[in-house]
């Protein structure tokens, strides 16, 4: 699961500019910039350089919502800074972590990772969307039964990964659990209970995608 | 006096149940708010400026510039030119801004000047360390040196565990709002009652006009106590900016360098026995560093202190690295890693099983029956018998082995204090000013007060996470589940004789001779002679009942409702890929003593959750610092490895719930339980291979060097 399969060459051309002031705003430095960042940099230097905030229109969770975002801003950050949608969490804000899971066009995607100005078009499912509030989806209710959280911070994209993984695969063996939800990192140390639960929600969603 | 004792094991209906966490389906769901969380109208955003260097004096520091980048609110510096800064990424100056990539180019738009110093940032060789090694007094006990020479057998050894971060996935930092004289601060804390008071102080400041409020927060492990620089200087943004609320989180280089370190430590050690196993003397000569203030001796030997003839010198090395902080069981994970690693190698060196070894010394430790009888569960738990083999036994590319680890921990209540409001309605209150720092706290207390009440869980309200209510200790050292069970039954038990007084008349009794059962105020053991408790809340007339209840730890173990004092024992089972270096975790098994468990579902989950950090420990972290940068190399979670779900293999875990365990009352068990799994998985590949990886973690890299050396020894 990464949202590495996200980055076609059409998006890639497309957010070129864009994705090169995140990098800078991100504070990597060059030195660990590889090489197919270095060809977008030359993309960009061809591109018109577009700066500030610009409205776009994000469909999140089934409804259209416009928001003004600069071109460097985040999917993720654009949930939580400007759509006070903070289910996600941000922690390594790299890609390594999982915190901020979310389902972009179907897929598991790194909040942190794609470009809010990428995700136009694309239907975004953030945890908010699982379940009208004060109910709980299928695969939130089997974190609980089984206490696979604990200070709860990673939970959120703990739940989403394993919606994603069950809605591809309804029926994991505990090994591909494991590999599935490899992309997220709990402190705590929940991953028992974690292991359980996805395997408990594929059971109560009968195998079959809910 | 009312009788607050527990009510007998096999009368609770309640407490010792497993039940799931209450504020669960608010964490699944994604709609629990942490402080990260909060988007207040009108909200600045904040972006800190670091230093780079790890040695360096402020000549000066100008903001000039940033002051007029687009969106800048506020700028404020933490240090002043002249200042040393002693660490990379000290902090240097914070912009507050209306979006935070608006902060962050602000903060690239400060100029600061430095003189750069000479730096030390690594400490694994003390010979290196010169006038930054500080020696910190020598401990002797009987006659070490004629103790050695009379041994049989001496082994000589040398291990060594790095410094590592809590990493806390909710970075630290805080929501704060400064409004004319009254300040409300959100912060990501263990401390709710007494991290106001830091903040007072920082500001000179009326403790009292601050509300601190923390309903989640994601995670500290010991580093969340103190209000912190960035808690100081994102209230005075707020006042500098008319009010507006200010949010600071660190970002994930800063969490990880400066947010907190677990000190290292390093050993040189003798250890002497008899022929049969008996361990007569130890000599250690350790050092080690949480930072610019250096570190303390771990208690070494550990569990296994008594060894008659022993000399102890340490050294704390002062580092120009970010400082340390608590974390989870302070110095005891590096001791039983160091005083076990030794007593395995000292085995090997006897030919003997170090199963036997260690029940053999038993009397060494504080609690003999208590630690033999654990090693044997804990053996049985990973068929020792089966597994075990002389170090370094078996053929083949994968080698697996089995290894020990022990722990000790104490665990008391702190201070806490509850009230409880029975209103006229029949709705039950409580109120505690602690925190749910992902124990289950919040539970428990429901646990606790809905047994007390005889009342279903769903009766009771339990509000915590703000100073406004009663002050309750912050969540250190293993000791919030005794304090607030504790004041919590105390104060149930209190505003029941009241409801009783009440009740008594209409039911015809003394109030003495009244429970509460089911719901239910009854006659004692007389299910006719009752009321329901919503007829008998009606008896108070229009005032509620309001008492409290208190935890003093110094009158608790008269009271017998806490107590300290956990053993452990945890073995692992490992495999060892001799041509790669990967190391595999096959199995965990831990046994932990743990007095009265009031919700055995989250405490095991402590005890899981305890097994899977000590895996990270043992197998993948380290805070790699860069001498010539005098920088930290691995500030992100790509390069600082955490265990992940396909890493921890089986683990099992045993919870000594038992009739004598339970008459002690209750021993906090967050702590104890995170101690020895990191010495058992050492222990276990030093079984595998025949020989010792002496440096923690046990990464590929250090595998194949220790498996050279034994080649080309
Ligand atoms: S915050 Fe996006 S992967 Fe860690
Ligand atoms: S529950 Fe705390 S990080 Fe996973």
């Amino acid at each position: 699961m990464s949202s590495q399969n996200d980055s076609t060459k059409d998006n890639l051309t497309k957010s070129a500019f864009s994705r090169r002031s995140w990098l800078r705003g991100a504070g990597i430095g060059t030195g660990v910039v590889g090489a197919g960042v270095l060809e977008q940099e030359a993309d960009a230097q061809q591109a018109k350089v577009m700066s500030g905030e610009v409205e776009i229109s994000l469909n999140l969770n089934g409804r259209p919502r416009s928001v003004k975002v600069e071109p460097r801003t985040t999917l993720l950050d654009a949930l939580r800074n400007r759509l006070d949608t903070t289910g996600a969490k941000r922690v390594c804000d790299r890609g390594t972590c999982g915190a901020c899971t979310v389902i972009v066009g179907g897929k598991a995607v790194y909040g942190c990772t794609m470009l809010a100005v990428d995700a136009v078009g694309k239907n975004i499912q953030t945890i908010e969307g699982l379940a009208p509030e004060g109910q709980l989806h299928p695969v939130s209710q089997a974190f609980v039964n089984n206490d696979a959280q604990q200070c709860g911070y990673c939970t959120p994209g703990f739940v989403m990964a394993s919606k994603a993984l069950l809605d591809r695969n309804p029926n994991p063996t505990v090994e591909q659990v494991e590999k599935g939800m490899a992309g997220n990192i709990c402190r705590c140390g929940t991953y028992v209970g974690v292991r359980k639960a996805v395997l408990e929600a594929a059971k109560m969603r009968g195998g079959s995608n809910a | 006096m009312p009788d607050y004792k527990w009510p007998a094991m096999n009368k609770r209906k309640i407490m010792g149940t497993r039940v799931s966490r209450l504020d669960g389906p608010a964490k699944s769901s994604g709609r629990a708010k942490y402080p990260s969380d909060m988007n207040p109208q009108g909200l600045l955003q904040t972006a800190i400026l670091v230093s780079p260097h790890a040695h360096a004096k402020i000549r000066s520091i100008n903001t000039d510039a940033a002051k007029s980048m687009p969106g800048v609110a506020g700028i404020r510096t933490f240090v002043n030119a002249g200042a040393e800064v002693q660490w990379a990424n000290a902090e240097i100056a914070i912009v507050a801004a209306n979006t935070e990539e608006q902060a962050r180019d602000a903060v690239r738009a400060i100029k600061v000047d430095y003189e750069v110093l000479p730096h030390m940032v690594r400490e694994e060789n003390l010979a290196k360390a010169g006038t930054r090694a500080k020696a910190a007094g020598e401990q002797i006990t009987g006659d070490p040196d004629q103790a050695l020479k009379d041994a049989d057998v001496v082994l000589q050894s040398e291990y060594g565990i790095p410094v590592i971060t809590h990493c806390c996935l909710e970075p630290h930092g805080q929501v704060s709002e400064w409004k004319g004289d009254a300040i409300n601060f959100w912060p990501s804390t263990q401390a709710v009652s007494t991290v106001g008071n830091q903040l007072a102080q920082a500001l000179s400041f009326d403790a009292a006009k601050i509300k601190v409020t923390c309903d989640y927060m994601g995670g500290g492990f010991g580093s969340k106590f103190p209000a912190d620089s960035w808690g100081a200087e994102g209230a005075r943004l707020s006042k500098d900016t008319g009010g507006r609320p200010v949010k600071v989180f660190l970002d994930r280089a800063t969490e990880l360098t400066i947010a907190g370190v677990r000190p290292s430590h390093f050993m040189k050690v003798k250890v002497g026995a008899k022929k049969d196993g008996t361990i007569t003397a130890w000599q250690s000569d350790s050092w080690s560093t949480g930072g610019f203030a250096g570190g303390g001796m771990a208690p070494i030997p550990y569990v296994y202190a008594n060894i008659p003839n022993r000399r102890m010198n340490h050294a704390a090395v002062s580092l120009n690295a970010g400082p340390q902080r608590a974390w989870r069981a302070p110095n005891h994970p590096q001791a039983s890693f160091l005083t076990t690693s030794a007593i395995t190698d000292l085995a090997a060196k006897l030919n003997m099983d170090p199963l036997d070894v260690f029940l053999k010394n038993a009397n060494l430790t504080l609690r003999e029956a208590t630690y033999k009888s654990q090693l044997e569960k804990a053996a049985k738990m990973i068929d020792w018998k089966a597994k075990y083999h002389a170090p370094g036994e078996g053929k083949g590319t994968i080698r697996r082995g089995v290894g020990i680890g022990v722990a000790t921990w104490g665990g008391a209540g702190h201070a806490s204090k509850c009230k409880i409001v029975l209103h006229p309605d029949g709705s039950v209150e409580v109120e505690l000013g602690s925190q749910d720092i992902g124990t289950g706290t919040r539970t428990c207390i429901t646990m606790v007060a809905a047994e007390t009440l005889g009342l279903p869980m769903s009766a009771i309200r339990v509000k915590i996470g703000t100073n406004s209510y009663p002050a309750s200790g912050p969540s250190g050292g293993s000791t919030t589940i005794g304090g607030v069970s504790s004041s919590t039954r105390k104060a149930a038990v209190n505003a029941l004789e009241k409801l009783f007084e009440k009740v008594a008349p209409s039911l015809g009794v003394p109030a003495d001779q009244l429970e509460a059962v089911d719901s239910r105020i009854q006659v004692k053991g007389n299910p006719n002679k009752a009321m329901s408790w919503k007829q008998a809340a009606q008896k108070m007339g229009p005032q509620s009942i309001e008492e409290m209840g208190e935890n003093v730890p110094a009158q608790a173990p008269r009271e017998g409702l806490n107590t300290l004092g956990a053993s452990g024992v945890q073995m692992a089972e490992v495999e060892v890929d001799t041509e790669t270096g990967r190391v595999r975790m096959r199995k965990l098994v831990a046994v932990q003593d743990c007095g009265l468990v009031v919700n055995p579902k989250t405490a095991e989950s402590q005890v899981y959750g305890a097994c899977i950090m000590s895996i990270c420990s043992a197998l993948f972290e380290e805070r790699v610092m860069d001498a010539v940068t005098g920088r930290v190399l691995n500030p992100d979670m790509e390069f600082y490895k955490l265990a992940g779900l396909p890493d921890i293999g089986e683990i099992e875990v045993q919870m000594d719930i038992t009739p004598e365990h339970d008459a002690r009352g209750i021993i906090g068990l967050g702590e104890p339980c995170a101690i020895g799994g990191g010495a058992a998985i050492a222990n276990a590949i030093h079984n595998a291979l025949g020989v010792r990886v002496p440096l923690a973690p046990a990464t590929p890299e250090k595998v194949l060097n220790a498996i050279g050396n034994r080649r080309y020894a």
